[in-house]
């Protein structure tokens, strides 16, 4: 009974190993037929073209990686703030709920953000904001580029803004939780020498836990990058490309969450599947990588202690 | 009060009223889109909401065999995916410990944690809907079984690491073996934690829509055919939101507002279920 107790607990946990190595091979398989037709140049070429059955993930591939790299700029500076707040500056009877509400952002479902995005946001976004950003930026050289087009509320920038706002959750509860691990003696050190708050964040806090702030931030973008719903909802979905964050484009997930059940053909399919392998791989390159830090930072400190 | 006093007092300040606009930013989304769901959806429900189904363009109806589809395809997910993941979280904590291959799981585990919930529903349905021929249910609750079971791991390891020694220690030395150990004193011990874990992978679970469009796909009817293609409260969001018919936005709208209070719902008994088990620790 003992002996089979254990190698049921033991099989359930292999399981998790199964999954990755079917997740991959079935990956593989289904998009073998597009990855065998088109080669490397899948990676490469815009052509997306169900009737002449000639497919490239550039477009898509170029959306996922902008819209991603946006949430970034958005995510990286605000969740910094939050976590600083959290740890720092806030009276600790706020820190609570205030932190819960902050992970709360994470609870609300992809499909939510892409209705509010969608009917609420993109409206906003069209009437005030994008009219403003291309009278005072368009005209400026290379970045203007970014800023052309008809001002619908829809594409890029708008489906990178959500996607910011949806991974600044996790990307500050990680940075909340490396900040705390800082040594008090370090802290108090550094205070001691007559060093603001602010001093000791920049020069003590974040030297010592920089790792994980990074480990963090690749965990954010490891997200954002295969968020579906959300994006589906306000990017657009065109398989044109355009430099403008104004104009709709498509991201791997979106075209996904819009092509696959609609496919015709099994190269439209194998294609779709194969841009899932894609998606699949960058994400696990990111997660991997970010675990990989918060691992090192997790070694370092058991071994301090 | 020399100027370099002055100007590192000034950088602290500023950088501080950053960090608290930081949260003001952070904290406003989530009351608008909160705000949103309500006050859009508070006035699209009614006692058709859950007596009628979903109507055709242009009709009158309501959600009832969404609410009931995504009801009976959670519920199954649980069932499946809970005992898988109390057992490997359990692995993890008990049997384990440093060992390469607990490390390796534990790691992997992490990652699909955070993997894409669209690919999940890819490999289900290379793997079970290719092979049936057609969308069902039953894949639908895989695909979301499966995006759950990293949740339970790894609240389970956690909560059951939380157990202290001693406990285990005064079980075995009372010659339990050790899954009697395990099962009677460990989980008890650990019970609200694990708890906790569930209630989080269901609300995880619970608005999940990219995993369910090429599995369970949809179903306009009233439909408890496991093998059948099923309605869902998420998917029905999806493609009536996408539509052009008013009716059908308002009845999406009606949709996220159960989907959102639920999982708010859920998510906060969580938390304060798990702050429970941490202090009884």
């Amino acid at each position: 009974m003992d002996r089979s107790f254990q190698a049921l607990t033991t099989g359930s946990a292999w399981f998790v190993l199964v999954i990755l190595a079917s997740i991959i091979i079935s990956l593989f398989v289904g998009g073998w037929q597009a990855l065998s037709e088109f080669g490397p140049a899948f990676l490469v070429t815009d052509d997306w073209n169900p009737v002449t059955e000639k497919f490239g993930a550039l477009v898509p591939i170029y959306g996922t990686l902008v819209s991603s790299i946006i949430a970034l700029l958005i995510a990286v500076p605000i969740s910094f703030g939050i976590a600083l707040f959290l740890t720092e500056v806030s009276p600790h009877w706020l820190r609570r709920p205030i932190g819960t509400a902050v992970e709360l952002l994470a609870a609300i479902p992809s499909i939510i953000y892409g209705m509010w995005g969608l009917f609420v946001f993109a409206p906003v976004l069209s009437e005030y904001v994008q009219p403003w950003l291309q009278e005072n930026l368009g005209d400026t050289p290379w970045i203007g580029a970014l800023f052309q087009g008809v001002p619908l509320g829809i594409g890029m920038l708008p489906a990178g803004f959500i996607l910011g706002v949806m991974i600044i959750p996790f990307i500050t509860a990680l940075m909340r939780d490396v900040f705390a691990t800082t040594p008090k003696f370090l802290k108090e050190s550094a205070y001691a020498m007559g060093a603001t708050h602010w001093e000791v964040v920049w020069n003590v806090v974040l030297p010592y836990t920089r790792v994980g702030a990074v480990g963090g931030i690749f965990l954010g973008l490891g997200r954002a990058l295969g968020e579906t719903m959300a994006v589906t909802f306000v990017i657009g979905n065109t398989h044109r490309f355009s430099p403008s964050l104004f104009e709709p484009g498509n991201s791997i997930a979106s075209t996904l969450a819009n092509e696959f059940t609609e496919a015709v053909g099994e190269m439209h399919t194998s294609s779709l599947i194969a841009l899932g392998l894609v998606l699949f791989m960058i994400t696990f390159i990111v997660l991997t990588f970010a675990k990989l830090l918060l691992l090192g930072l997790e070694k370092r400190n058991t071994a301090k202690n | 009060m020399d100027w370099r006093y002055m100007r590192r007092r000034t950088v602290n300040i500023v950088n501080l009223s950053g960090a608290v606009l930081a949260t003001i930013f952070g904290l406003f989304w989530l009351f608008w889109i909160i705000w949103t769901t309500l006050s859009f959806g508070i006035t699209a429900i009614d006692w058709n909401l859950f007596l009628l189904d979903t109507p055709a363009p242009g009709g009158t109806g309501g959600l009832a065999n969404a609410i009931v589809g995504s009801l009976i395809m959670v519920g199954l997910a649980t069932t499946i995916g809970t005992p898988v993941g109390i057992l490997a979280g359990t692995y993890l904590a008990e049997y384990g410990g440093h060992s390469f291959v607990a490390g390796t799981i534990r790691f992997i585990n992490d990652i699909l944690l955070s993997a894409p919930s669209i690919i999940i529903g890819l490999f289900i349905y290379e793997l079970v809907v290719i092979n049936m021929g057609h969308f069902s249910a039953l894949a639908g609750a895989l695909a979301l079984a499966i995006i759950m079971l990293p949740v339970i791991i790894r609240t389970t390891e956690e909560m059951l690491k939380l157990v202290p020694n001693p406990l285990r220690e005064a079980a075995l030395a009372l010659g339990a073996p050790r899954w009697k150990m395990i099962t009677l004193v460990a989980y008890r011990a650990a019970l609200s934690g694990i708890l906790t874990g569930m209630l989080l992978a269901v609300a995880r679970i619970a608005g999940e829509t990219a995993p369910l469009l090429f599995t369970a796909l949809n179903n306009q009817f009233w439909s408890t055919d496991l093998m059948q293609p099923m309605a869902n409260l998420p998917v029905v969001i999806f493609q009536f939101a996408m539509s052009p018919y008013k009716e059908w936005h308002t009845l999406a709208w009606a949709g996220s507002l159960l989907i959102t209070l639920s999982v708010l719902v859920l998510s906060i008994v969580a938390r304060t279920l798990s702050r429970k088990a941490k202090m009884e620790h």
